[in-house]
């Protein structure tokens, strides 16, 4: 086995041959191939080693997901120290733990403002960059009532949708990857339309289908709603146009939005298992900022008496 | 092939698998992700050869397609970690000659893996896989490989000679 022999040859050409009847086999399977079954038996055993790995590693990843927080600048190390003191104080207080309850906190308050049933869930493992697809596994499973294509959220808005379900975790295709399509409606003009990705580190792509519509900087999207609710529930908070391409007349208007989700630093989800009666409509979407009136001054002049 | 290699290389894998998808994808850097898995194949390939690395590379492949989240055909890691791990096997004489022959061989591991993925997904017309992202994923992808594996690769050649060591003194 140590040297190139004949032996290890014909292994290789076995291997790879192996290798490209498997690609072939689930390639032409498509939605229904016959090795989704070998994919799930693989769920079911390696599931729980990821949660263990998870639980383990929960400590670093916290740690990495603060860091990567703090953003660039050119006074790094005294903003460094300032926040390593900050990062100590409220490791002190159990501030990780207070930051999951918040991001819970504000799980539940979308999923009460929307009426969605939600399965609350965590991110045990992410996909690496390398596969050019975008997507996580989630800590619950079919045992939870999970299945294929419910919408997935956060207490920001919309993550994306459950793809393949284990026993006890489920892989989901985020918002952001290039394979996932999702409807979406404009806040301010009802107009219709659907979002591509292209990774977690870029915006989202907008396609409006009425050439005529007015699209503007700023108007926020929620999702239209799939029929049967399915891959997506209505009503869930997407993003916000941040810029737009295209003239109007022209045959489709395109537009950058940018998500509400943080996907590079996904924790804590909820997986809708019983969609809204009726579509929340906007209901969802965050309160806008208040618009502060300007203050006018009168100045009343008063004529002097002369005199 | 001796027990105390495979229970080895077994263990090596399922740890660097679990590892990679719960912890390396996590990291905020931009652009590819630090592949453990590969590297442990190429440490692997490089203590026992060719035949014993394009073993482990099929399987570590074949675990990395199926293992969530993994969403693509099952069959495409398989394939490219075998052919890695049958060529850095190769390259196996040649690392006692120069201590930078080592690192040739993860940077080529790097590249070459993105590439052969890539190829095999243009082949089925993956639209995930286009220019800009095989672009944005190369120079990365090689730059962490190099970095991780000066860890990496010593860890795992020590603790496959200490287990050589301890199963000759055994017979």
């Amino acid at each position: 086995m140590n040297r190139d022999t004949r032996r290890t040859r014909v292994l290789l050409a076995l291997l790879l041959v192996t290798s490209i009847s498997l690609i072939t086999i689930d390639y032409r399977g498509g939605d229904s191939s016959p090795l989704d079954g070998v994919r799930s038996a693989a769920a079911a055993v390696f599931g729980p080693v990821e949660k263990v790995a998870a639980a383990i590693a929960s400590p670093v990843s916290d740690a990495v997901d603060s860091v990567s927080n703090l953003g660039n600048g050119q006074d790094e190390v005294a903003r460094l120290k300032k926040q390593n003191q900050e990062l100590k104080r409220r490791l002190r207080t159990g501030a990780l733990d207070r930051h999951r309850a918040q991001e819970l906190d504000d799980l539940l308050h979308l999923a009460g403002a929307g009426r969605y049933k939600i399965v609350p869930a965590r991110v045990i493992a992410i996909g690496t960059a390398q596969t050019f697809s975008w997507t996580v596994t989630l800590d619950a499973g079919s045992r939870d009532g999970l299945r294929p294509d419910m919408t997935v959220l956060n207490g920001d808005g919309l993550v994306g949708r459950v793809k393949t379900v284990g026993p006890s975790t489920a892989t989901v295709l985020l918002a952001v990857d290039p394979e996932s399509s999702v409807g979406v409606r404009l806040e301010s003009t009802m107009e219709v339309g659907f979002t591509t990705g292209h990774g977690a580190h870029h915006d989202l792509d907008l396609q409006l289908l009425d050439g005529q519509s007015t699209v503007e900087r700023g108007d926020r999207l929620v999702t239209f709603g799939s029929q049967g609710d399915m891959p997506y529930v209505p009503g869930v908070p997407v993003g916000s146009v941040v810029s737009v391409t295209g003239t109007p007349g022209s045959q489709t208007r395109s537009a950058t939005v940018s998500p509400y989700v943080d996907f590079t630093s996904l924790d804590l989800v909820g997986v809708v298992v019983q969609p809204p009666r009726a579509d929340p409509r906007d209901a969802v979407l965050p309160p806008r900022p208040a618009s502060t009136p300007t203050p006018t001054v009168t100045v009343t002049v008063t004529p002097k008496p002369a005199g | 092939m001796p027990p105390a290699r495979v229970v080895l290389a077994v263990v090596l894998l399922t740890v660097a698998l679990a590892v990679q998808v719960t912890l390396m994808s996590r990291l905020p850097l931009p652009g590819a992700t630090p592949d453990l898995l590969l590297l442990v194949v190429v440490a692997l390939a490089l203590a026992h050869g060719p035949g014993f690395g394009l073993v482990c590379g099929f399987a570590a492949g074949l675990a990395a397609d199926l293992v969530p989240p993994a969403d693509h055909e099952v069959g495409r890691w398989a394939l490219v970690l075998t052919l890695v791990g049958y060529l850095a096997g190769m390259a196996r004489d040649q690392t006692r000659r120069s201590a930078f022959v080592p690192l040739v061989v993860v940077a080529v591991a790097g590249a070459g893996s993105v590439l052969a993925y890539a190829g095999v997904g243009a082949l089925m017309d993956d639209p995930n896989v286009t220019w800009g992202a095989v672009r944005s994923l190369l120079p990365t992808a090689v730059v962490y490989d190099v970095v991780l594996s000066a860890f990496v690769l010593p860890a795992v050649l020590a603790v496959a000679r200490r287990a050589e060591a301890d199963q000759a003194a055994f017979a």
